[in-house]
């Protein structure tokens, strides 16, 4: 195509630059990739996939199946952008990747961000409808978010050679845009597209920001926001799309939609060298007009209807326009480089024939709503045989469809409809009156002649595999009726047989016509068959766009504990626990993990230890009915516990299954704290406050997460009550003053702490509890009290084969959530009382004797340590498939006793103690001996130092 | 490249549209992939036939087209491993034995391990998988990099990867593809195929099934199976039963078509993200479940955003990679995520439902047993354990529990 | 994206929310007192229809409170909300 100076959106009196496969191209301020590239003369893009055909730019809309190509270079280079929609810029490059895209490698250096937004009307698309339901419904007092792709508003009009109120349609836009921007109620996006419509209102769009600026004016903007709106009333005035016709070798490039022609000369200045029409209607007779009116030689107009006899096909006549009626385009001509050298013109039902040399065959075959933001709430569609278009069918609560979105076409008739939609929604909303509203615009618009209800030309020698039905997955009429002939009643079926309609325009060019092809072949009413549903996005939306800032770190936030950055200083490892960082281990010099763990093991049971015990869960519960309380959730009994008393207790879910445990101590008689395991605290606390608040709202009970209040230092071993000496003069810790699960008030390195003498390892061990900002506080003074008896800070590792020899079980380790307190031998702790869950224990299952129950294994080799997850078997020789009696679920080195050890679910297991079973590994088989779990201290004697 | 390359993947004859009979001797509510294999294996293995599969839409309109088509068997416990073993078995044999080039690509599997948890878990499903004789392997975290060169496995990352298990005889196969196989075996076979028949009730005279009422007029039936995935509850208060499945949107995503990038199937339970890429060159992802019941087939948008933040951490080149289409299935969940396959209170009705989020890997397995359960009303060894009656007595197959990757 | 109303705190977005499924189901008063039948269909079955159907929500991101809400499952139309100890009919 040429470029007309003086015409077009563009400010041709400045010219930019940017590559297109490496080839510098000319261009100009407001130009889209696309229509640089028609003026460039460059009409192949590239190839399709499928068959390799050449294909070009086919309209100047998001509907054009082929004009794709891939933006940028590195790490943020983007697949498939639509080149009818990128606005040039210095230095932009561009690639021919036309339906398949390449993905780069490396991480994307653009930003993508979020915001939501509230408001009462949101308008989706500022053409005539669009802006004149904003315009009424802000006026009528309504919170308006007006949002349209393009650039600029107008919609329609930007392409279109209108006069509205004896002026130039811009003129009006510029009227309207200027009444909406003084209104401070109203919010306007461009270059912004709704994507989605979610229940209640929730609307999701995506902007442009920054991605049409070049690289140094972007200023570290984001490229893209996506925004999630909440609006009362949702207005659809998102216009509608030509449809093309199907006839042989119509893919060429040049073969263009009539309304995308006369597009670029309005928005781009760019006509066709010689032209020619193929139309079912009138409205490509304005391509013709406009076309006249720029000076091109439209050379003729071949008209499907035998008549056509509308206000402006006789005004093409007037001009000099051959208009042929009962006329097709039967075939085309090409090139060398494979685009559109000429037309083959015949009467349609057979006759002479003649070739007609054009660059550009303009099309219409039509025009099809635009509203799958209707589809997507359940909207339906139902096909108008005066319009031969799908129109809504259906009212979806809180939308209205608009203008040509609902069948509505010509300027007027949109500004009208679109003004009382808007009045509607803004009274639907609280704000002013439909009935009573400034009045509609009164005009009336051309009258056009009926179209003619047509959409292919047969193949004259029946060949029908170059009839393209779908550009972009290169599916031609040969396929359809390929498909049709299977026994094929149904579009879906049709769409997932030849893959019609799915590319990445969303098939807006063939969904409608691959329909209607099927109600032909099968002689049907075509509302009988319709088309496949729209399904969001309404236009694809990438997924660092979806992701938004939630990358890395901000993913998922990281918990660390007061003492974190004393763990980092001494080169801990961390552990991931939930979203907690934990520290590990603690190796020195080159140590590794094993000997790190044996280390710090040993010096628990032989010395001092001390642990980071601050991400367990903490609730404070208050109230005189606390007791009751959690005698109903825990196994045990809790109500019986004294003032400065600790115990622990099992929960199971009302399945029975063991959910979580923890040491629950009562502070005062009205006030208990119930410890939680670190990935169960909040787990914990919502089952709480559910049966407090749905089942026993009767009962005078306060729930608190303080786990983030406390930290928590747990001092563990033999030597632990000189250190506790040193750090708390005043309190008296001695066996018979501060006995085994006490609690106490005191004071330690001057610090108020509540100290309580838990023991998960089965030495003597108190637990310093202070506020969180004291924490480190508290953890450097009981490091430097410790250290002259060489305090060992440990980490979960040696915390887990500490317990591990003491039979302790870990939720989530021993147990699976199939795993019931009698499995883990835990029959003491059922107090003769309901609890939840409790009825399920009795259900046969959980009463059979071949349960899986927990013991402790020792590999008959000491120095064979077992990877946790090994499965046992019963036998030393086996052939797969074998069945597995159990499975090994903690196993580790002992220090203190020499060897490996560890403990499994077992069928059966309590009662086969002393037994000799077998753990099948990959490269070997291990005997194991099946032991109490308390391996280690069973009479518990080191437990009071 | 032949000029209908895609649409010479499909048969040229597909089936008949045949009238709904008024009576059939045993009819399958529900023409979705497991009520089509039902109906399949009625015939092929039991020799039943006159039977029809009755279906309120186009066959294969439920999950049969909003599901992710990953296929695997490395299921923890023994029943599940059982089932879907059996099934992967199947899917090796069935593109031949359906006569359709149904691509499934046994591309391996990857379920990546993200802390110690996940690593212990994953090790204990390794070593069950492999004494069930079901092929599974433990990479370590270099060893996944090799399998899968785009996974980012830097320690630094939030949720960095351990490692993983592999079972490499996992992979896709065209859903699609299986609709039409399916369809087209059924009706050679005489199954009658029946769409647009929507059930609107079902008669039970004395505690047995004599037929049902539809949209296409009634039909007397002597045994019925309800093959219905998340409209089962619908259905089974029909009958005077209700069976304990919850019915929740699962969401899933196809991108647009980029050339070859993703070698394998990868799924990680700790950030929820499942993903290969078709053979077409979409990237093919599924979302968490909306925790709230619907039939709708919708989700929320959130979700999505969660799924996608995910899938950066674990590719971060996706980055410009585009959703071209969102969709949302029903699936239905049993408390124990397992499915029921077998007797109802009704005789001479069957149920086959609560998949879940893993219905379409177990499709020919599913109808395996289903027609063996139907043909002889007794269960199958197979699925004797998935009954209803499991949860009276509390003997669940918990895949929740067990911390596999349900999907 | 669910808008749900607290009726503590008033319409929210659905990420401030967890779910709880059907409303109105009590934790048994004397479980020991039911048949295995009867316990199973306590923990286990729930009404899973189509249409008008009360469940329970929690609005863990704010108040904090449990409280009910009339929503079609079919359609995703939420009819109202009520506290516990309200009526359904009183949704609003």
């Amino acid at each position: 195509m040429k470029r007309l100076a003086g015409r077009g959106r563009i400010n041709q009196d400045r010219t930019i630059s940017f590559t297109w496969d490496g080839r510098a191209m000319s261009a100009h301020p407001g130009d889209t990739v696309a229509s640089v590239l028609l003026a460039n003369g460059i009409r192949v893009l590239g190839s399709s996939v499928l068959m390799n055909r050449p294909r070009g730019v086919v309209t100047d809309t998001m509907s054009d199946p082929n004009a794709f190509g891939q933006i940028g270079t590195g790490e943020s280079s983007e697949p498939l952008m639509r080149l009818t929609q990128v606005e040039v810029y210095e230095g932009l490059t561009a690639m021919s990747r036309i339906h398949k895209g390449v993905l780069p490698t490396g991480t994307d250096t653009g930003r993508f961000e979020k915001r939501h937004a509230h408001c009462d009307v949101l308008v989706a698309g500022a053409g005539p409808a669009g802006l004149a339901a904003a315009l009424a419904a802000a006026e009528a007092g309504a919170r308006v978010l007006l949002v349209d792709e393009h650039p600029h508003l107008g919609g329609s009009l930007l392409g279109e050679d209108v006069v509205i109120d004896d002026r130039p349609a811009h003129l009006w836009v510029a009227e309207v845009e200027q009444r909406l921007r003084d209104n401070p109620a109203v919010t306007i996006l461009t270059r912004t597209t709704v994507f989605n419509v979610g229940d209640q209102g929730a609307i999701a769009l995506m902007q442009r920001v920054s991605e049409h600026l070049p690289e140094a004016k972007r200023r570290g903007r984001a490229l893209r926001r996506m925004w999630q709106v909440r609006t009362h009333e949702l207005v659809v005035a998102t216009g509608a799309t030509e449809r093309p016709l199907v006839f042989p070798n119509n893919d060429r490039p040049g073969v263009m939609l009539a309304a995308g022609v006369r597009g670029y000369l309005h928005r781009y200045g760019l006509v066709p060298e010689r032209a020619v029409v193929f139309t079912t209607n009138d409205d490509a007779y304005r391509t013709v007009l406009d076309l006249i009116n720029a000076g091109v030689d439209v050379t003729r107009v071949v008209d499907v209807r035998p008549d056509p006899q509308g206000w402006l096909p006789r005004r093409a006549r007037e001009l000099g326009v051959e208009v042929r009626g009962g006329s097709v385009v039967m075939d085309t001509t090409a090139a060398a480089d494979g685009a559109l050298a000429g037309v083959v013109v015949a009467p349609l039902g057979g006759g002479e024939t003649e070739l007609i040399t054009c660059d550009v065959l303009a099309v219409s075959g039509g025009w099809d709503p635009l509203f799958d933001l209707h589809h997507y709430l359940g909207g339906t569609a139902r096909w108008d045989e005066q319009l031969l278009a799908f129109v809504q069918d259906n009212v979806v609560a809180g939308q209205r469809v608009t203008g040509a979105a609902a069948g509505i076409f010509g300027t007027t008739a949109c500004r009208r409809d679109g003004h009382l939609i808007g009045l509607v929604a803004a009274e639907a909303t609280g704000f002013g009156s439909a009935t009573s509203g400034p009045a509609a615009p009164e005009a009336a618009d051309v009258t056009e002649q009926a179209p003619a209800d047509f959409v292919r030309v047969a193949a004259v020698d029946g060949d029908e595999s170059h009839s393209f039905v779908d550009h972009h997955r290169d599916v031609t009429m040969a396929g359809i009726e390929r498909a049709l002939n299977s026994g094929i009643t149904n579009v879906e079926h049709l769409k997932r047989y030849t893959l019609v309609g799915t590319g990445t325009e969303q098939g807006r060019t063939a969904k409608v016509n691959a329909g209607r092809l099927a109600a032909d072949h099968f002689d049907l009413d075509f509302h009988m068959i319709g088309v496949s549903n729209a399904r969001p996005p309404s236009q694809p939306v990438t997924f660092g766009s979806f992701a938004g800032r939630a990358l890395g770190a901000r993913f998922d936030p990281v918990r660390t504990t007061a003492i974190h950055s004393w763990h980092v200083a001494h080169g801990a490892v961390f552990e991931d626990v939930g979203q907690w960082k934990r520290p590990w281990f603690f190796p020195q010099g080159t140590e590794d993990m094993d000997a790190a763990v044996l280390r710090e093991c040993a010096a628990v049971r032989e010395g001092v230890g001390m642990m980071d015990a601050s991400t367990l869960g903490k609730i404070d519960l208050r109230g005189k009915d606390v007791g009751v309380f959690l005698d109903r959730l825990y196994t045990g009994t809790m109500g019986t516990l004294k003032v400065g008393r600790a115990r622990y207790g099992v929960m199971c879910k009302a399945d029975g299954m063991v959910f979580d445990d923890g040491v629950v101590l009562r502070v005062a008689e009205d006030n208990f704290v119930a410890t939680t395991t670190t990935g169960g605290a909040a787990g914990v606390l919502d089952w709480m406050e559910d049966f407090l608040q749905t089942e026993w709202p009767d009962l005078d009970v306060w729930l608190t997460s303080v786990t983030e209040q406390w930290a928590t230092v747990a001092v563990v071993g033999p030597q632990v009550r000189t250190v506790m000496s040193t750090l708390a003069p005043e309190l008296d810790v001695t066996q018979d003053s501060f006995k085994f699960m006490q609690v106490e008030d005191a004071v330690v390195a001057g610090m108020p702490a509540r100290v309580a003498r838990i023991s998960f390892s089965g030495e003597l061990a108190f637990e310093i509890n202070v506020p969180t900002t004291s924490g480190l506080a508290m953890w450097e003074a009981v490091f430097a009290a410790g250290e002259p008896y060489g305090i060992t800070p440990y980490g979960t590792e040696a915390m887990h084969v500490l317990r591990a020899e003491k039979g302790y079980f870990i939720v989530g380790q021993e147990t699976d959530g199939t795993v019931t307190p009698l499995d883990l031998g835990l029959d003491w702790m059922i107090a003769d009382k309901e609890f939840v869950g409790r009825r399920s224990l009795r259900r046969t299952d959980m009463l059979r004797e071949d349960r899986k129950q927990l013991v402790g294994i020792l590999p008959v080799d000491p120095n064979d340590r077992l990877p946790e997850g090994a499965q046992l078997i019963e036998t030393a020789e086996y052939e797969i498939p074998v069945a597995m009696i159990g499975h090994v679920t903690s196993s580790y080195e002992s220090a203190a006793m020499g060897r490996t050890f560890g403990l499994a679910l077992v069928r059966g297991g309590r009662s086969r103690i002393g037994e000799t079973i077998y753990a099948p590994l990959l490269d070997r088989t291990v005997a194991v001996e099946l032991v109490d779990p308390i391996i280690f201290d069973a009479e518990g004697t080191r437990r009071d130092g | 490249m032949d000029p209908n390359e895609h649409a010479l993947h499909n048969a040229p004859f597909l089936w008949r549209n045949p009238e709904p009979k008024s009576s059939y001797d045993a009819v399958i509510v529900g023409g979705g992939l497991h009520g089509l294999s039902t109906a399949y294996y009625l015939v092929k293995n039991h020799g039943l036939t006159n039977i029809a599969v009755v279906e309120r839409g186009w066959i294969g309109n439920g999950n049969a087209v909003r599901n992710t088509t990953i296929i695997r068997s490395n299921y923890l416990w023994d029943e599940s491993a059982a089932m879907y073993e059996h099934a992967l078995q199947l899917w090796e044999g069935w593109g031949e034995e359906l006569d359709y080039d149904i691509l499934f690509s046994q591309r391996g599997v990857l379920n990546l391990a993200h802390n110690l948890h996940d690593e212990r878990e994953s090790i204990r499903r390794v070593n069950a998988n492999r004494l069930n004789g079901v092929d599974a392997e433990w990479l370590d975290a270099e060893a996944v990099k090799e399998f899968c060169p785009i996974v980012d496995i830097s320690p630094e990352a939030r949720y960095p990867v351990m490692g993983a298990t592999l079972q490499r005889r996992g992979g896709i196969a065209r859903h699609d593809a299986v609709i039409f196989a399916l369809g087209r075996a059924c009706d050679a076979l005489g199954v009658d195929i029946i769409q647009g028949c929507e059930v609107t009730d079902i008669d039970v005279v004395d505690g047995r099934v004599t037929g049902l009422q539809t949209s296409r007029g009634p039909i007397a039936a002597g045994k019925v199976g309800l093959v219905a995935a998340g409209r089962t509850s619908l259905l089974t208060a029909m009958a005077g039963f209700a069976v304990p499945i919850q019915s929740h949107p699962l969401q899933a995503l196809v991108s647009e078509v980029y050339e070859q990038i993703l070698n394998c199937v990868v799924m990680s339970n700790a950030v929820h993200v499942y993903v290969s890429q078709a053979h077409k060159g979409e990237l093919v992802m599924g979302a968490g479940i909306d925790a709230f019941n619907s039939y709708a087939q919708r989700g929320g948008l959130h979700v999505i955003e969660e799924q996608m933040s995910a899938g950066m951490q674990l590719f971060p080149q996706f980055s410009r990679a585009r959703v071209l289409r969102t969709w949302g299935g029903i699936v239905d969940v049993c408390p124990d995520a397992s499915p029921i396959v077998g007797l109802t209170p009704v005789e001479n009705l069957y149920v086959n439902c609560g998949w879940g989020t893993g219905g379409f890997k177990a499709t020919p397995g599913s109808g395996y047993v289903m027609a063996h359960t139907i043909a002889t009303g007794e269960p199958h060894a197979l699925n004797r354990p998935f009954s209803l009656t499991r949860f009276e007595t509390g003997e669940l197959i918990d895949e929740h529990g067990a911390a596999a990757v349900a999907h | 994206m669910f808008q749900i109303r607290c009726p503590y705190c008033g319409p929210r977005d659905e990420p401030e929310f967890k779910y709880g499924g059907q409303a109105h189901v009590a934790y048994p008063a004397d479980p020991e007192q039911l048949s295995d039948e009867e316990w199973t269909r306590f923990l286990f079955v729930r009404d899973n229809s189509r249409g008008r159907y009360a469940e329970r929500w929690n609005h863990a991101a704010g108040c904090r409170r449990w409280f009910n809400v009339i929503r079609d499952t079919g359609t995703h139309e939420m009819v109202g909300s009520y506290r516990s100890g309200e009526r359904p009919e009183d949704a609003r």
